[in-house]
């Protein structure tokens, strides 16, 4: 159980995927302008990060490992990733038309996300059982989201407040990123 | 290698299986009059209707929220169409506009204030002091309007400035919004004769920078027939739905000016 606790704080404070990892900066820029839409996005992260690790972990120990066939990993992942990733928006968007518009562009942004790929390759390279797969899965994409909130809110403030016009955009979001890395750093050798 | 070959082809067809059967067990109903209608029109997704896209504008004519003509290069054509497919009466439409160049103030006629050696893009080059041209007014001839045109109506000449096909031209307007000099107007598309200068100069500030540039002098005022043009600060301007493409302003403009 305890072993489970070090996971979740793990993945979501110290090695946080997105400020000490830095994976997934694209959609942590790209999706960070409003509140709302990070939450959204943080949803379908989470749902897809879950999916995604499930079907690698089966994968890679019931199809990669009895054949000797890891050197095949990263792309045999980014595969399953991406089909995994068509299913989900196929099937969503006949079941649940109103989240399927609320995702929107999201969903196939996920496809490329590294850290969906990052997360499916680390559940094998420190060797997690299924459940603590899952487990890391859930809590990397709960990190991701809070990273996303935070720095939505953050920038949501920004709006209205008044910035130097070389530091507008972009720019700014970028220091302020580097900025909550650094505090996230502060989590470092706490477990 | 063998069994990499197997397994990961294996997997690819399981995996395109499983999302050709997806897609065939969850597909989702459309009005096939929306695709009708996509078809029908251009493709270029120029915006120029107010939709974020071709296929977005097709969903919301279908729906009836959209103006049966709303595809501006499309035109009358392509309002035919879509009241055809959704079996309505095609709207009257307004005459067909296209895209003028409102200057001539090319390499060998207008002075140049400075040799710019910035990003060549006129956007950028207008942040410098307004651009390399001498005259305020002038087409600074770095292509901005021939990159965002998306039906490729226009081309860049050798001696710099831009030359727009009025047959590819759809009237979208994207290269006049684009324009820092705003040297270019939207224009009937049936008039031939048009005023190619901007400038508000006085007439001797006019003849200092360039060599083709209206100088206000009104000749063209007086002896147009149809009453078409007036003179506004310095500059003749031709109505180019009153112009009925008699040729007299050409003649007379003393400085070559109206083409």
């Amino acid at each position: 159980m305890g072993n489970i606790i070090v996971i979740i704080f793990g993945a979501i404070f110290i090695n946080n995927f997105v400020l000490s990892r830095f994976l997934g900066l694209c959609p942590y820029f790209g999706v960070s302008k409003k509140v709302e839409t990070s939450i959204g996005m943080g949803m379908a992260v989470t749902f897809v990060m879950t999916m995604a690790s499930l079907v690698t972990w089966l994968l890679e120990w019931f199809v990669l490992v009895p054949n000797n066939l890891q050197y095949l990993r990263t792309i045999v992942f980014i595969l399953v990733i991406a089909a995994l990733v068509q299913f989900v928006e196929i099937v969503m968007r006949k079941v649940a038309p109103a989240l399927y518009e609320a995702l929107g562009i999201f969903l196939p942004l996920i496809t490329t996300n590294c850290a969906v790929l990052g997360v499916a390759i680390l559940n094998i390279q420190i060797g997690y059982n299924l459940f603590e797969a899952l487990v890391f899965a859930v809590a990397a994409a709960a990190g991701f989201t809070l990273a996303l909130v935070i720095l939505a809110g953050i920038r949501e403030r920004l709006e209205l407040a008044f910035i130097s016009r070389h530091f507008r955009g972009v720019a700014l979001s970028l220091i302020i990123a580097g900025i909550l890395s650094i505090a996230f750093m502060g989590f470092q050798g706490m477990m | 290698m063998l069994i990499a070959i197997i397994s990961l082809g294996g997997l690819g067809l399981l995996f395109g299986g499983i999302l050709a059967f997806a897609s065939q067990k969850f597909a989702v109903e459309v009005d096939p009059r929306v695709e009708m209608v996509q078809e029908a029109l251009l493709g270029a997704n120029c915006g120029a209707c107010g939709y974020a896209g071709c296929s977005k504008f097709a969903e919301e004519v279908v729906a009836g929220n959209a103006p049966l003509g709303g595809c501006t290069p499309g035109g009358a054509k392509t309002a035919a169409r879509i009241a055809e497919i959704l079996g309505q009466v095609a709207p009257e439409t307004e005459a067909r506009l296209v895209a003028q160049l409102v200057c001539l103030g090319d390499c060998s006629v207008a002075k140049d204030k400075f040799i710019y050696h910035g990003v060549p893009d006129c956007k950028a080059a207008m942040m410098y002091s307004g651009g390399s041209k001498a005259c305020r007014f002038g087409c600074l001839g770095l292509g901005t309007c021939a990159r965002v045109c998306p039906f490729d109506a226009i081309t860049m000449s050798e001696k710099g400035l831009p030359i727009i096909d009025a047959d590819k031209c759809t009237g979208c307007a994207k290269c006049r919004n684009s324009c820092p000099k705003q040297v270019i107007d939207m224009i009937n598309a049936r008039t031939f004769h048009y005023v190619r200068c901007k400038s508000t100069d006085k007439g001797k500030q006019v003849r200092e920078v360039c060599e083709r540039g209206c100088i206000g002098c009104g000749i063209c005022v007086k002896n147009c027939p149809q009453k078409a043009i007036r003179l506004e600060n310095n500059l003749a301007i031709i109505d180019s739905f009153i112009c009925n493409n008699c040729g007299k302003c050409v003649e007379v403009c003393p400085r070559d000016t109206i083409v």
